[in-house]
């Protein structure tokens, strides 16, 4: 089972792809699988009927007992037999159904087939977990089915119609499943059929699962999606809402029956539902003209039907209801097909347009003759020996003193009674010569042509294959009543209590017989004044309109969500915040006002210094809140951060204290880059009314975040972890610097994962500047014009300012990329201080990143030093510097770093170990003596590199791209203009003309001005 | 544990300023606010490291009574490390709206759409598409429906 499971799965993947080879003639390859399905089943009967089970099982949630166990039983194989054979039958009528010019019909018969599919696992299933999930597919796959003319409005409708419906009641089930299988502590459900737990949880349980199993089956009051879902194209209405999809809940609602269908509630919502679904839905089908939904609403009916009977409980009702539902099966199958052969051929399924078909077409009047007489319950058909089984079923209740049986009997006596009402009317719809109709119009010659010239063409005969094949086997199943009974006997015998009933077509004079001969001379009788009983129809109000209410409901949902969103969302980002803020300050202010643990001690500091440090940090933040030039407000902002590196210096954290320092060096810059292009001033466009509410906000947040601080530091009681970790530091990861250990050794897969952020960080970073791409060349000195044209080259070294400082340019000069600057901003000091100084910085952070694991320093420490060398060089010498000095591009830092860190983490797997297990060596070298260097240390170097990558490509983009586009921006007011050759190659000029002049003396930083 | 008031203090002050600036429409504010909010919390993590003592780097094989607790500081290394890339990408996200507004202040903010806001009808204008599709279903049935004689004959 397992394995055609997959079969269709796979099958159902390559469907679109043979679809375009094969056209419409796929349906024919597709269907072979549900009739190998089919053939596999039937092949079962002499095991399964012999009262033995098929079951297959492969764990996967042992946790929680779910697995994917399969078993066949009498009724799973009933079930089976109906959904493969009639999957098989459906998608051969698809063949001659659809032409190859169908749009998405690759899709259709992929679904199709899925469906089938899915349908065989549900049915199958005995996890009752799998058996939901198998449940929630068919509700997915029945939406894009019924949802095929997506450019239809009517069907995307019906289409989300039926999901909203089915899911409604496939959440109601859900619950009821997981309290069904904790209550009863096994998630087989033969299993829990063959053991039902009681209680008060049970039989919530049990409700819940009828409400999935009803929606499902579209029974009162959620039917109303049945009738919308013919929408779909016929083959989906003939397989999905006659033979298998509804069937889902019907078959639910029988596997559950023997064992719970004492549970209190079940029996009377499963016969007034039933009851009143037959004859509501009968009813309704007597007034409709289109015959697609005339079926539909027929369908409707048969459901209410089938619960009633298969949710009865007793052993008789089971054994009926079997045979009821495979006999619906099959007569609603036909009579789809036989609708859709009309359709197809006629051009419209409307009663009143339709006249003279059965002299046309007798082969198919035949065909659908036979389905609409088992509908109705006409020996020797099968539909009949069914519904004898229902009524003696019933009336064996009901003298044993059920009262339900008599309620149920009562019910489908008159439901059956309207069926057999609209199947003449379906008959006499489809089929009859109407007089008024033919009366003086052209159709008339063709009405009376004979049979053998109809316009039934070759196709059309072809199409005929699958409803003759389903009305056969309503005949033979019929005849062979006896066999057949016996079989399912197998299932009912599960149900417990007596019965001695079996299928037979002659029962002798019963009063079964009787019920059966009233309900159809009652039905003959109303279809004969079917006049005057639609008069009586449209007399009455409806009682139940569902529909109505469900529109409501959807609407109703669709109103709130909109002014819930409008309410929540007014379209501003400080809006946002301060809901999230307000939220955040009443959760926890509610928490810390119910706190009780607040520090034992308090003290007003740690050393006296602290004071006048935060003094001077919180008058720089207040400031940085309140100021209004921009350059200011970050000043201040980073006045904050280097006090908090003198907190950290004093507090015994040397790490923190050198790598803040560092990082708040290299953020001002970088925010000194990036607002050098932005005006001065803060625009200031808020209200002033705002600006209460906004301190009011702040001061709530800040003393919210105070309490949160103090009652976290009462809170700790225990020690901290540091002995345990110093001693883990020293023996295992073979360094003295606890902190480095920790973050390249001890909690190396935190730090491995926040790398891989600042490499998607800084590929931001990139990807917001070069927006066109990453530029995978470096800037380097020989694309700079200054150094292609030898006349640009000869003007340098006239120029008057580098004549003064530097005679011979070309020859002796601190910065390669100086020469690319303008000699205004030019400055030789810095370029031979940076020149002089980079190298001892390198050397420097090398020296961090190695010594990190015993003294303070690390990789991030070391990269970011080297990072701020970089900037250095990029300061003094501008963007053509920074290629110089470093002619590889950040991509490939970043990605060497993680390549680097990655692989020593996976590295030692290859020797046994885990995932970032350390390995160290050991020996006294010369001179520099006794040496231990770790894998934890090739991990650094990684983290080394990406904090470099990440300087770099930071300093690629905000400055030197920034710089480029500057540039493009001068050159495009200067010579864009005047269309020269120059203008258009913008993007190399280092030429600027006036204009450029003006912006690089605005930008203030005077470093990076280009202009040669 | 005992706690240092001056910190607690310092930092409540930091996050309320951070978010007074945060709470504005300026980007470049909101990146202030960021960072001062973001240095804030940092500091909130490191004060439950405790007092102030020794660095956690152990000098002789053993830690003493005064060492500070090394976890905190390690939470915050990589945090001082990631804070840092994220101010820069929103520094990338400020510039990159003022070169597509190009326009001085006006690409430097964020839209509130105050005097634009869409009320609740117009929202729901939304769900119409919906509503049609399911108003197309009921036309459907009710146009296939009753309401005239099996023989055709119209009398409505």
């Amino acid at each position: 089972m397992i394995f055609a499971l997959l079969t269709f799965v796979g099958l159902s993947v390559l469907t679109p792809a043979l679809t375009r080879v094969l056209g419409a003639r796929v349906s024919y390859v597709v269907a072979l699988l549900p009739a190998a399905v089919f053939v596999y089943t039937a092949l079962q009967s002499g095991t399964v009927l012999g009262g033995g089970v098929i079951a297959e099982t492969v764990p996967w949630i042992p946790q929680l007992g779910i697995a994917f166990s399969f078993r066949m039983d009498t009724l799973a194989w009933l079930l089976a037999l109906v959904v493969t054979g009639v999957g098989s039958l459906v998608m051969v009528y698809c063949a001659r159904y659809f032409s190859d010019d169908e749009p998405s019909l690759g899709r259709f018969a992929a679904l199709l087939l899925a469906f089938a599919g899915t349908m065989f696992g549900l049915v199958t299933a005995d996890d009752i977990y799998i058996m939901f999930m198998f449940w929630e597919i068919t509700s997915v796959l029945s939406y894009l089915l019924i949802g095929h003319y997506t450019e239809r409005k009517e069907s995307r409708g019906a289409a989300l119609q039926a999901l909203l419906v089915t899911t409604f009641g496939g959440l109601a089930m859900l619950v009821g499943v997981v309290l069904l299988s904790v209550a009863g502590g096994s998630t087989s459900i033969s299993h829990l059929v063959a053991n039902p737990p009681e209680g008060a949880v049970v039989t919530v349980s049990v409700l819940l699962i009828l409400v999935g199993a009803f929606s499902k089956s579209a029974l009162v009051p959620f039917h109303f999606w049945l009738p919308a879902a013919m929408a779909a194209p016929t083959p989906v209405s003939a397989y999905l809402h006659a033979a298998a999809m509804v069937k889902a809940g019907i078959y639910l609602v029988a596997r559950l029956a023997p064992g719970f269908a004492d549970t209190p509630g079940w029996m009377p919502v499963v016969v007034i539902v039933g009851v009143a679904t037959m004859i509501l839905g009968a009813w309704r089908s007597l007034r409709q003209n289109d015959l697609k939904l005339l079926l539909a609403y027929g369908t409707v009916s048969q459901l209410g039907f089938l619960i009633v009977v298969v949710g009865f409980g007793s052993r008789d009702a089971a054994l009926a209801g079997a045979a009821l539902l495979l006999s619906h099966a099959l007569f609603k199958a036909t009579l789809f097909l036989v609708v859709g052969i009309i359709d197809h051929d006629e051009g419209t399924r409307d009663l009143r347009a339709l006249t003279g078909l059965g002299r046309r077409r007798p082969v198919l009047l035949l065909t659908a003759l036979v389905a609409v007489a088992s509908m109705s319950g006409i020996p020797p058909l099968l539909g009949y020996v069914a519904k004898e089984g229902v009524f003696s079923a019933f009336i064996e209740a009901g003298t044993a003193g059920d009262a339900w049986g008599w309620l149920a009997l009562a019910g489908t006596v008159i439901g059956s009674a309207l069926t057999v009402a609209y199947s003449a009317r379906f008959v006499w719809g489809a089929f009859a010569r109407k007089p008024e109709l033919e009366a003086g119009t052209a159709a008339v010659a063709a009405a009376d042509a004979p049979p053998t010239a109809d316009h039934g063409s070759h196709a059309s005969r072809g199409i005929l294959a699958a409803p003759i094949i389903l009305s056969l086997a309503t005949v033979a199943l019929g005849l062979l009543a006896t066999p057949l009974g016996h079989a399912l006997e197998s299932y009912a015998d599960t149900v417990a209590g007596e019965g001695d009933y079996h299928l037979a077509l002659w029962h002798g004079l019963e009063p079964a017989l009787g019920l059966s001969a009233a309900a159809i001379a009652i039905g003959l009788g109303l279809f004969a004044v079917r006049r005057r009983f639609a008069r009586l129809q449209r007399a009455l109000p409806p009682v139940v309109d569902a529909a109505r209410s469900y529109w409501a409901i959807v609407h109703g949902v669709d109103r709130v969500a909109a002014r819930v969103t409008v309410f929540a969302q007014r379209g501003g980002l400080p809006q946002y915040l301060t809901t999230i803020l307000l939220v955040f300050v009443l959760c926890l202010g509610v928490a810390s006002a119910m706190n009780r643990t607040w520090p034992e001690q308090f003290v007003a500091w740690d050393y006296p210094a602290q004071v006048f440090v935060a003094a001077a940090m919180a008058v720089a933040a207040v400031m940085a809140a309140r100021a209004t030039h921009r350059l200011a407000a970050v000043l201040l902002a980073g006045a904050t951060g280097f006090g908090l590196v003198v907190l950290f210096a004093f507090h015994g954290a040397p790490d923190l204290a050198l790598t803040q320092a560092l990082v708040e060096t290299v953020t001002i810059v970088v925010f000194v880059l990036v607002l050098r292009r932005l005006p001065l001033k803060i625009a200031q466009h808020n209200k002033p009314v705002r600006r209460w509410r906004r301190a009011l906000i702040g001061a709530a947040v800040g003393v919210t975040m105070g309490l949160v601080g103090l009652i976290a530091l009462g809170a700790r009681q225990a020690g901290g972890l540091g002995p345990e970790l110093a001693r883990l530091a020293v023996e295992e990861g073979h360094g003295k610097n606890v902190v480095n250990v920790m973050l390249v050794d001890i909690r190396a897969w935190d730090t491995m994962n926040e790398l891989s952020v600042l490499v998607v960080v800084a590929t931001g970073v990139a990807s917001l500047l070069f927006v066109t791409g990453r530029n995978v060349t470096v800037p380097r000195l020989r694309d700079s014009r200054t150094r292609r044209r030898s006349s640009e080259r000869a003007q340098l070294v006239t120029d008057p300012h580098t004549l003064d400082e530097a005679p011979d340019a070309r020859q002796h000069t601190w910065l390669l990329g100086g020469r690319t600057l303008a000699p205004e901003t030019r400055s030789l000091m810095i370029e031979v201080l940076v020149r002089l100084l980079f190298h001892p910085a390198i050397l420097v952070s090398i020296y961090l990143l190695f010594a990190g694991h015993n003294l303070p320093g690390g990789g991030f420490a070391g990269g970011l030093l080297a990072g701020l060398a970089l900037i250095a060089r990029y300061l003094a010498g501008g963007r053509y510097e920074l290629g110089e000095t470093l002619p590889i591009g950040p991509g490939i830092l970043l990605g060497g770093g993680l390549l680097v860190a990655t692989g020593t983490a996976l590295g030692s797997l290859f020797f046994g170990g885990d995932i970032l297990t350390s390995a160290y060596f050991e020996g006294d070298l010369p001179l520099v003596g006794h040496v231990s260097f770790g894998t934890s240390t090739i991990f650094d170097i990684g983290v080394y590199l990406v904090v470099i990558g990440v300087v770099l490509d930071v300093l690629r983009s905000l400055g030197g791209e920034v710089d480029r586009q500057e540039a493009e921006a001068a050159d495009g007011d200067g010579e864009g203009a005047s269309g020269s050759d120059d203008g258009s190659r913008g993007d190399e000029s280092t030429d600027t003309g006036a204009g450029a002049d003006a912006a690089t003396a605005a930008s203030g930083t005077g470093a990076e001005g280009v202009r040669a | 544990m005992s706690a240092s008031l001056t910190l607690v203090v310092l930092m409540a002050i930091m996050y309320g300023a951070g978010v007074y600036v945060m709470l504005e429409k300026s980007l470049t504010r909101i990146l202030i606010g960021f960072v001062l909010v973001g240095n804030a919390t940092n500091l909130l993590i490191f004060m439950m490291s405790g007092r102030a003592g020794d660095a956690p780097i152990i000098d002789g094989g053993a830690t003493g009574e005064t060492t500070v607790d090394p976890v905190p500081q390690v939470l915050m290394l990589t945090a001082i490390v990631i804070n840092f890339g994220v101010t820069a990408f929103i520094l990338a996200l400020i510039y990159r709206s003022w070169w597509l507004a190009n326009l001085g202040d006006e690409g430097d903010d964020v839209t509130i759409d105050d005097e634009d806001a869409i009320d609740a009808e117009e929202a729901e204008v939304y769900h119409a598409s919906l509503d049609e599709d399911d108003e197309a279903v009921r036309a459907q049935l009710a146009a296939a429906g009753d309401d005239s004689d099996d023989d055709g004959g119209d009398r409505r």
